[in-house]
């Protein structure tokens, strides 16, 4: 089962993909999201969020600044204020 | 009657009149589109971010702890109306709109007894709020080096208001701007930015009734959140404002061109009929000659 993840900033709708693992850059730490995790919030500092396509891909990083990250049923929705691929 | 040759000249200026405010008509509902795209695009985010301000905000509450943007300054005698203007005109009654809406909105807070200062963005309100004397402007926002606001307006605007708070400066703010609802009709609208009204509850989190973890917790996120939650206000009224001010410029100019084609028609009636008479006049005096010899 594949993870949902969503990247929005106010502009524009970023991504929209279905992807194996997400690593996050949480306030107080990264964290990686897989598919079934439970429901979670956390406000991440600036820096590169880690996308892998499938387990063992090197991964594609996205540069965000100012954001959020909520992890609910529908998957992982990551709210930037600015974002550099 | 005018002569033959200032009916030409007049002709010629109105129909090069005609040329100028046709091309701003397509240039307008060309960048309509944009603006209006551009304003769809937005909408996922400030979905998402009210959602996550609904849960968030019912949670933490009216306890003691929560933010001062979210629970005011325990005080609501100083007001602060973020009035939102065009740069630039040809736009129709738009600006004049906004203007008067504003000042409704502070008449009737002075007559309640309030103390009301302006924020002005944009060029075209400056003047009129100026003239009408109903309250001083504590600052105005140029926006008019830039060729379309977007989000790093949005984002100044904020942090200086947001600032212009924590200092004291005013107890609340309320924004001003039009609402885009078709080409033909954009109504001002009055809304509070600060303290942030709770977002209406329906707007259902996505997490459901799981239990959801906070990281870090609850109310930093929230306050992380707030003045986040004001730079999208600010931003959607930017959008708004952008698709209004070209939907009102198409109506205007669509107006005006219409206009000019009937000017034309007038004055090609007019020009026919003195040159009609000229010759006429003309041929009485040859025939007129010819019979007397």
């Amino acid at each position: 089962m594949p993870l949902h993840f969503e990247l929005v900033t106010p502009a524009r709708h970023v991504r929209s993909d279905d992807v194996h693992m997400v690593v996050v850059p949480g306030t107080e730490g990264e964290f990686g999201v897989l598919e079934g995790h439970a429901p979670f919030m956390s406000t991440i500092r600036d820096g590169a969020v880690q996308i892998f396509k499938t387990a063992g891909a090197s991964p594609e990083t996205i540069e965000v600044r100012g954001g959020f990250a909520e992890v609910g049923e529908n998957g992982l929705t990551i709210l930037a204020e600015h974002v550099e691929s | 009657m005018a002569s033959l040759k200032e009916l030409k000249g007049r002709i010629k200026s109105v129909k090069s009149t005609q040329k100028i405010t046709k091309a701003k008509q397509m240039v307008a509902a060309a960048k309509l589109r944009r603006a209006q795209e551009a304003a769809e695009a937005a909408r996922p985010y400030a979905e998402r971010l009210n959602a996550v301000m609904a849960s968030l905000a019912a949670k933490v509450g009216d306890s003691a702890s929560a933010p001062r943007l979210l629970s005011g300054t325990g005080s609501d005698q100083r007001h602060l109306l973020v009035v939102i203007n065009t740069d630039k005109g040809l736009c129709g009654g738009l600006n004049a709109n906004i203007v008067k809406e504003a000042l409704k909105k502070a008449r009737g807070l002075i007559s309640d007894g309030k103390q009301v200062e302006f924020y002005l963005v944009g060029k075209k309100g400056r003047a009129p709020i100026k003239r009408s004397n109903v309250a001083d402007v504590a600052e105005q926002f140029d926006t008019s080096d830039v060729r379309d606001p977007g989000f790093d307006e949005a984002e100044k605007i904020a942090n200086e208001l947001l600032e212009m708070f924590e200092a004291g400066k005013f107890d609340v703010a309320h924004l001003i701007y039009p609402i885009f609802k078709s080409a033909l009709a954009q109504e001002p609208v009055t809304q509070q930015l600060i303290p942030v009204p709770p977002p209406e509850a329906d707007a259902v989190s996505t997490g459901g009734d799981a239990v959801v973890e906070y990281e870090p917790g609850e109310e930093e996120i929230l306050e992380e959140l707030l003045p986040r939650y004001v730079r999208t206000q600010l931003f959607g009224a930017l959008l708004e404002l952008a698709a209004s001010e070209q939907g009102a410029s198409m109506t205007a100019m669509d107006n005006a061109t219409r206009n000019a084609g009937d000017l034309i028609k007038d004055l090609n009636i007019e020009y026919n009929r003195s040159r009609q008479a000229a010759i006429t006049t003309e041929l009485i005096e040859i025939i007129a000659g010819a019979e007397a010899l």
